[in-house]
């Protein structure tokens, strides 16, 4: 990839991520934030790839460490999540 | 698989996160918006198994299980009380994989690597290994495993400063030499730098440092989609980075904090002299029968829950109460302030738990005005953001910080465990007030006893 095209995409993501998230209600401000945060816990997919062309122990051992970490921060992120929104919806529910 | 059909999934799953973030700006979308976001983890995931040569399999298979069988039972069993400190651990260690990740890369890229790849493999490195420990810190000051309360030490900042200046000096060091020493001495030096950066930070600021933390990871995850020529990571941790970056900027707003001074608390706080007013004062005290005839009579009564509520586990029993005083025409409003609990938004998921009707919940702003014709506000478990303080002491650690003002209200009803002080560590001179009636004890037990007196009445 060359670099212009590398800034291109960071530039544009930048002000994508400033425009989705610019009028929140402080009531999603924990789950937005938790959802942002399991959301980079795709590095997941970095730490496959550099798992998989490992060579040395060193490197096996790093790597794994790094596929168990990501793992927990982007499953884990999603399932507590999902359950914080869970009970608003309960909470609509109930208000009908 | 080609090249083009693989980056065209890797783009899907970006698109997915744009999505995600933006259904869960909004109440009615947000479920639907996370899982959205897990829809496009997936796909990524598993489209990195079909672009081969893919080796160590097995272990990349084990390693995956392992994070599973850790990850899901963490976020399903923790109680939502302890839920912020969760977000925080989870944050740290996605932090520690990108550190990780980039640190792989490097050693396997050897002398191979350009100037580019290695200052963005430093900025991965250093980034995600002070998320990592910082993470750690504001996980130990929720869970109270360490004080909440700012650690500042002599010279702190001093030492703080030459830290920074050693993690700079060796991030130059790293990209000169291109060896491994350097790089694990920039680790350590960045993990250090992680626990003296957060250390300084106040209980009442924690929430702030871990969205920060989040927008940090964010970067770094980014900056290693460089390093390995991945545009997904690239679009999802620029994504994290900047949606992270603005909502740190709406919470310190909706706490009244400036985001500099959190930021910069390391550099500019001084060893915090010993509060004063730490004398026996009278307070007026009552039993839950008081408690029962004030709210029998009240017209209005507002409600104001705080994280001492949820630590009790009384949301149940808080909805009986209120739903006994709306049966007996009282008029009932919970007042939520936005930081109420220890995250913004954590009171509305603690009440929602307990089916609290979503049209009694009163936002901040929305009933602050109505305190002057309440006749009765109950404030259970809540301290800091009730402090009249925060508008009346320039210079306490709270000033600024919007409150409900239920120091308009007619009669104030404290319940609490302690005369301990809130979060923050602040003395509220509200107890004290001739209107404010304390009934100490468990909140739980407290509101079953003001439960059963108001019944018979």
């Amino acid at each position: 990839m060359d670099a212009m095209a590398i800034v291109s995409i960071f530039i544009l993501s930048v002000f994508v991520g400033f425009e989705v998230v610019s009028k929140v209600s402080s009531t999603l401000h924990t789950p937005l934030m938790s959802g942002a945060n399991a959301i980079h816990g795709v590095i997941l997919v970095g730490a496959i790839m550099v798992c998989s062309h490992s060579e040395t122990n060193l490197e096996l051992g790093l790597s794994v460490a790094a596929i168990i970490l990501a793992t927990i921060n982007m499953i884990g992120g999603f399932v507590v999540t999902d359950r914080m929104l869970e009970m608003f919806k309960g909470k609509k529910g109930a208000s009908k | 698989m080609s090249q083009t059909l693989y980056d065209l999934i890797g783009l899907a799953a970006g698109i997915c996160f744009i999505l995600a973030l933006k259904g869960l700006s909004h109440p009615k979308t947000a479920r639907r918006g996370n899982l959205i976001g897990a829809l496009g983890a997936t796909v990524a995931t598993v489209v990195v198994f079909l672009k081969p040569p893919i080796n160590n399999l097995p272990w990349i298979l084990g390693a995956l299980a392992v994070g599973t069988a850790i990850g899901v039972p963490a976020a399903r069993k923790v109680q939502m009380t302890q839920m912020p400190q969760l977000v925080a651990l989870f944050n740290g260690v996605g932090g520690g994989a990108a550190a990780l990740v980039a640190i792989v890369e490097y050693l396997s890229l050897g002398t191979e690597a350009t100037t580019a790849e290695v200052i963005f493999t430093v900025f991965t490195v250093v980034v995600g290994c002070v998320s990592f420990s910082g993470s750690i810190i504001t996980f130990l000051k929720l869970q109270e495993l360490m004080t909440t309360r700012p650690v500042v030490f002599p010279g702190g900042r001093f030492v703080i400063a030459a830290t920074l200046g050693a993690v700079l000096a060796s991030s130059v060091w790293v990209v000169i030499e291109l060896g491994t020493t350097p790089l694990l001495v920039l680790a350590a030096l960045s993990l250090i730098f992680g626990i003296l950066f957060v250390l300084p930070v106040g209980g009442a600021d924690v929430p702030i440092v871990i969205s920060l933390l989040n927008a940090f990871t964010g970067l770094t995850v980014a900056a290693s989609g460089y390093v390995l020529q991945s545009t997904l990571l690239i679009i999802a941790g620029t994504l994290v980075g900047a949606s992270g970056t603005i909502l740190t900027r709406l919470m310190a707003d909706a706490m009244g904090r400036s985001l500099f001074g959190t930021l910069f608390g390391a550099f500019t706080a001084k060893p915090q002299e010993a509060t004063g007013q730490a004398e026996e004062r009278p307070v007026r005290s009552g039993s839950a029968d008081d408690v029962a005839i004030l709210l029998n009579y009240a017209r209005r009564v507002v409600i104001v829950p705080g994280f001492g509520l949820a630590v009790a586990q009384a949301q149940h029993t808080v909805r009986e109460l209120a739903d006994l005083m709306i049966s007996k025409g009282i008029d009932v409003a919970y007042g939520i302030h936005p930081v109420a609990g220890r995250m913004p938004g954590h009171m509305n998921v603690l009440l929602a738990e307990a089916n609290v009707p979503y049209d009694q919940l009163a936002e901040m702003d929305e009933v602050n005005p109505t305190f002057g014709q309440t006749d009765v506000a109950i404030v259970i478990g809540a301290n800091d953001v009730v402090n009249p303080a925060a508008q009346t002491t320039p210079g306490c650690p709270i000033y600024g910080m919007p409150i409900l003002e239920v120091n308009h209200a007619a009669n104030i009803i404290f319940l609490k465990r302690s005369m301990r002080p809130g979060f923050a560590g602040i003395e509220n001179e509200l107890l004290y007030d001739p209107k404010t009636m304390l009934l100490f004890g468990d909140a739980k037990a407290s509101l079953t006893k003001v439960v059963s007196a108001l019944k018979a009445l």
